[in-house]
């Protein structure tokens, strides 16, 4: 188990003004949303973790170590990254070579970069794909093209900046699935996402971003109780939770099976029970 | 009257075997409102590129059948007829970027500037696009150094500046904040009252049953059902085409609560007038 510890960090981008302006907290083991408008520093902020950038001030401890003291390459190894935009990220012939990349880079012998590239691309649902090129594919196919070569390099910490970008409804359950399993595995997950719904369903905390700075910092049901909080940072809650708060419900529910579970057994007899 | 007229369109990508847009035939409104959904591969995409005409004049391949927008065949249109009457915001907002502007207020303004609108009025439009969209404090900067979601709301406002009669918006929001999507799908609305055709493919149920007039429903470049969103969303077989009703649908087929004509609820303004019918019964609904 990983631990991120984020100190007092600062960053610009050249002279522009500054871009995160002190962040201190430190990254768990539970599977954690950033989430916050946008221009708020969130890419950022991955950028810094993953060593791309390097901060203004402030430090990044990974277990206890800074990570300036780290090359981007000695970090590869430990942090994997899947790119907002895939174009910025795929750059090979077959989907295979691709995946295959970021293992073959890090070390692995190739038998067991293949075998683990090939794990990746059943997890994404491209499997028998692996010759076809790429940029042949859909921008939804390349995004999880994007994220299978991160899964393959089995880090400790993986970071997905907007995993569900251009994701249909089975590609999205694929993404949840992917998540709780690395979860599961006890690698630590961080992705920035703007669907809240998904958050709501998926993570267990969320870390709001302001203007640079850190708004809110707590469980899933607890920031989507904030609803001054949430508008200020140009969110909303969840659309079951929206529902709730019309109907005036007491209390904060994320998903629609919790919601049922509550209401059913309260319904008159007089409702059309058929599907 | 019929504005946008698709009679048997086919079309098939140079080097693939299957159709991308499979016999289609449809009639739509000036003015209105069409969200397009399906999983991927359906064929979206596709459609919206035909639509602005890139299908099959940037895109070769096999093309088959009829498009209209009003009196304009997109076969046989030019470019310059097709760019004022047409505007398409590209799923990635990556591929909007001309590349060769160096500022993102010069970037907006380059669609004007090829339709060759007077200065003046050029202006107006720019800094009415980019006050819209909330991106005027960034009127300087490299178009490629703007996060995602600058980048996706750059790429509206540059179509929203060329004020087409037409607009086709792949996925345009999925990079936006909450309140972003919220503003655009507002505007996008607002500018169908005013006339404009859109057509909107969108991967969020919810914002779709919100906002749409009519929703085509695309699987395998075929156009499975073309309706309201409250009677689409209504169907028993969505599973199969990969497409999950909006969350307020579902909550309501769970508890079997239905509206009086039969279809269920698909927007949260529906579900709630039909829950707060039940709601004596639920004020013991306490979240532990």
């Amino acid at each position: 188990m990983s631990e991120i510890r984020i100190e007092k960090l600062h960053f610009s981008y050249g002279m522009h003004s500054e871009v995160l302006k002190g962040l201190d907290f430190t990254i768990d083991e539970r599977s954690t949303a950033i989430v916050g408008q946008n221009g708020a520093g969130k890419t950022t902020f991955v950028k810094l973790l993953k060593g791309l950038l390097r901060p203004s001030s402030g430090r990044i401890l990974l277990d206890g170590k800074d990570i300036a003291l780290s090359t981007a390459a000695g970090l590869a190894a430990r942090i994997g990254m899947v790119f907002q935009n895939p174009n910025d990220q795929i750059f090979k012939n077959t989907v295979l070579d691709e995946v295959m990349f970021g293992p073959l880079q890090i070390g692995m012998s190739w038998e067991e970069a293949h075998k683990r590239s090939m794990d990746a691309l059943s997890m994404t649902g491209l499997q028998d794909l692996e010759e076809k090129n790429p940029y042949d594919m859909g921008l939804s196919a390349r995004k999880l093209i994007a994220v299978a070569s991160v899964l393959a390099m089995h880090t400790d910490i993986v970071i997905f900046d907007e995993p569900t970008i251009a994701q249909d409804y089975v590609g999205k359950e694929r993404i949840k699935r992917i998540i709780r399993e690395l979860r599961r595995e006890g690698r630590t997950v961080i992705t920035i996402i703007h669907d809240m719904d998904f958050v709501a369903e998926v993570f267990e905390r969320v870390i709001v971003f302001a203007d640079g700075k850190m708004l809110l910092d707590d469980s899933a049901a607890r920031v989507f109780a904030d609803r001054k909080a949430l508008e200020a940072a140009c969110l909303e809650q969840p659309n079951v939770t929206r529902l709730c708060r019309e109907l005036g419900y007491e209390g904060v529910f994320l998903d629609v099976e919790e919601l049922v579970e509550k209401i059913r057994p309260l319904m008159g007899k007089n409702t059309d029970e058929s599907k | 009257m019929a504005y946008v007229t698709a009679e048997h369109l086919k079309y098939k990508y140079p080097g693939s075997d299957a159709l991308a847009l499979d016999d289609l035939s449809f009639s739509v409104e000036k003015g209105e409102l069409i969200g397009i959904i399906g999983k991927n591969g359906s064929g979206k995409s596709s459609l919206c590129q035909a639509i602005a005409g890139l299908i099959p004049s940037f895109y070769k391949g096999a093309y088959g059948g009829r498009l209209l927008l009003g009196d304009l065949e997109v076969r046989s249109a030019d470019a310059d007829e097709l760019c004022s009457k047409v505007g398409i915001v590209f799923q990635n907002p990556f591929n909007q970027v001309t590349g060769a502007k160096l500022t993102l207020y010069e970037e907006i303004a380059f669609g004007l500037e090829n339709m060759g609108i007077p200065r003046p009025e050029m202006k107006e439009r720019v800094e009415a696009a980019m006050a819209f969209l909330h991106i005027s404090e960034y009127r300087d900067r490299y178009p490629f150094d703007l996060s995602g979601g600058q980048m996706q709301r750059m790429a509206i406002a540059g179509i929203l500046a060329m004020r087409p009669e037409i607009m086709v918006l792949d996925e345009p929001v999925s990079q936006l904040d909450p309140q972003g999507r919220r503003e655009v799908f507002a505007a996008v609305r607002s500018l169908s009252r005013q006339g404009i055709t859109i057509f909107m493919a969108e991967h969020n149920m919810e914002q779709i049953a919100d906002f749409s007039d009519r929703v085509m429903l695309l699987h395998a470049g075929r156009l499975v059902a073309m309706d309201t969103p409250s009677r689409l969303f209504s169907r028993d077989d969505l599973e199969e085409y990969g497409v999950c009703p909006p969350v307020f649908t579902r909550l309501a087929r769970a508890l079997g609560i239905r509206k009086a004509d039969g279809t269920w609820p698909v927007t949260l303004a529906e579900a709630k007038e039909l829950l707060s019918v039940h709601g004596t019964a639920f004020r013991g609904c306490a979240h532990e």
